[in-house]
């Protein structure tokens, strides 16, 4: 079997859907390791892919006034019980272009893989980009994830992510995703983790609302069990007049499990406001005897509940 | 034999004696009003009866359909074919109102019991739980929820409770089904046309019930407000 198929395979099983490869008018790249496997581009956006010493290096424009019907998928991988993959990604969204990214990090094996992901993500004037991660784990938690993006939104422009592990273990993850937004530009970061054995999460989400009446959501689920620990860290900056701003973080807890939330916000324009919520604990009680009270014993209600905040 | 049989209860938090020697008893296929002021207890009830983490009575049996249930937890009792409808139903992220009326059973149309409670399902089979829906909704959707077990037993404290003037008529009707399909319900309530759907009713004052009969009968005491005046050292009802 090939690489690739070894990777659309694995790609299948976690219930992606394999026929994108050979689908001419969806966009993909994909890389196991350092090595890329598949790439297309279609019109309206130009990839530039290179292989490096420990991974893939990127260059991805989305040109002007493009707007992409189908997701632009992402597909990296490690098949093996160990290596190293580094992925640096150059992504512009030129001005008033639309699309939506999907990444499909593999690891199913993995012992020993360090997976670093390292963007820079300029979103241009009236442009709009959806980036989605989701992340497909093994079950021996000898991974490091370590994500990282620094995005700038121009004017008007929009950027949502949303970063998902849940299937396998974690391992080691950080996430370190900066934001500037711009005039009238909106941002909304998402993650949603779940962590098992002795996983380590550590998520800092920073946005700074620099443009005038620009919109920041941080949205924060973990759920930790076992031994696995988890600090996330949301920095919400109020920086222009009309700037809305706001942290949310909810974290459940079961078993010897240890999470710490840090909201970070700070106003430095008194027109500005910038809010945060955390909830830190086991599952609420409430809705836990809800449940009950339709029938679901307690495991099956704090699985419901669970698999609700993650979804 | 009734089939929810709660005999002589003593309650107390700490020092407070919530209930005093309570007796009550709903038979199969009764809706039981429950009226009281503010604080009497009436939730309490419920949660006794739907054996909440941290409510058991000190003293005294609550039986179901004979068996003493006391020290059967929150979700034995649901099996039995107990439920109940909190005044203040909680919400949830990420589960839809399909996936919540179906939660025990994959089977049943969840359409029909939105229906009946007065939402068209079209509207809200594919709405997520969380806070996006009003208090009213919101409390519609969870008497949905429970009409969709098929319960033996429900507790409904405070169905009326958020809802529009307008709409207490969907209430009744899920109410009204409830009794159709057999089920007895312990209907906790402050409002008049309400209670007058029960075959009974009881009213609660000083940690005992004080007056049961027609609704009419209790909701005329009630009002007469004599409970306000009380000094709780005599009621011809005790």
């Amino acid at each position: 079997m090939s690489e690739l198929d070894e990777l659309m395979k694995e790609f299948g099983e976690a219930g992606g859907d394999k026929s994108i490869l050979a689908n001419g008018e969806i966009a993909h790249l994909i890389a196991n390791g350092h090595k890329i496997l598949s790439k297309r581009a279609v019109k309206g956006i130009e990839v530039e892919a290179l292989e490096t010493e420990s991974g893939i290096s990127a260059r991805v424009r989305v040109l002007e006034g493009t707007h992409l019907l189908n997701q632009v998928h992402l597909c990296f991988g490690v098949l093996h019980k160990s290596g190293i993959q580094r992925i640096n990604m150059d992504i512009r969204f030129e001005k008033d272009s639309d699309a939506n990214f999907i990444a499909h990090c593999i690891f199913p094996k993995a012992e020993k893989v360090k997976h670093i992901m390292d963007a820079v993500i300029d979103i241009g004037e009236t442009a709009t980009m959806r980036y989605s991660e989701v992340h497909y784990h093994g079950i021996y938690g000898g991974i490091e994830v370590n994500p990282k993006a620094v995005v700038s939104i121009g004017k008007n422009g929009k950027y949502f992510t949303d970063f998902l592990l849940i299937h396998g273990r974690v391992g080691k993850l950080k996430i370190d995703y900066s934001v500037k937004v711009g005039e009238n530009a909106v941002t909304e970061l998402n993650a949603r983790v779940f962590g098992h054995a002795d996983d380590k999460i550590f998520i800092k989400d920073k946005v700074a609302l620099d443009g005038v009446n620009s919109r920041g959501l941080i949205k924060t689920r973990v759920a930790i069990e076992d031994n696995a620990q988890a600090e996330v860290t949301g920095i919400t900056e109020g920086n222009a007049e009309g700037a809305r701003g706001h942290v949310d973080c909810m974290e459940i807890v079961k078993d010897n499990a240890i999470a710490k939330a840090i909201p970070i916000v700070k106003v430095s324009n008194s027109l500005a406001k910038v809010t945060h919520e955390a909830a830190i604990g086991s599952v609420d009680k409430k809705q836990l005897e809800t449940l009950m009270a339709h029938g679901l014993s307690p495991e099956e209600a704090v699985d419901v509940i669970v698999r609700g905040i993650l979804k | 034999m009734p089939l929810l049989e709660i005999k002589d209860i003593t309650y107390r938090v700490k020092e407070k004696e919530i209930f005093s020697g309570l007796s009550l008893a709903v038979d199969p296929g009764e809706v039981h009003a429950i009226l009281g002021k503010n604080g009497t207890g009436k939730s309490t009830l419920a949660y006794l009866v739907m054996g909440c983490e941290g409510y058991i009575p000190t003293t005294g049996e609550i039986l179901f359909d004979g068996k003493v249930i006391n020290h059967l937890k929150l979700h034995e009792r649901a099996k039995l074919g107990i439920t109940m409808a909190w005044q203040e139903p909680v919400r949830f992220e990420g589960i839809s109102v399909r996936d919540y009326l179906t939660l025990r059973n994959k089977e049943i149309d969840p359409c029909k019991y939105l229906d009946l409670a007065g939402l068209h399902p079209l509207l809200y089979l594919d709405r997520i739980m969380d806070r996006t829906l009003s208090g009213g909704e919101r409390k519609r959707i969870e008497l949905a929820s429970v009409a969709a077990l098929d319960p033996r037993l429900v507790i409904l404290d405070e169905p009326d409770s958020g809802i529009d003037m307008l709409s207490i008529q969907d209430i009744l009707n899920v109410i009204t089904e409830f009794k159709e399909h057999g089920a007895s319900v312990l209907l906790i309530t402050h409002r008049e046309e309400i209670a007058n759907i029960a075959d009974r009713a009881s009213e609660i004052c000083n940690g005992r019930i004080i007056c049961s009969g027609t609704p009419a009968k209790v909701t005329r005491y009630y009002k007469s407000k004599r409970c306000e005046i009380c000094i709780g050292e005599e009621c011809i009802f005790v």
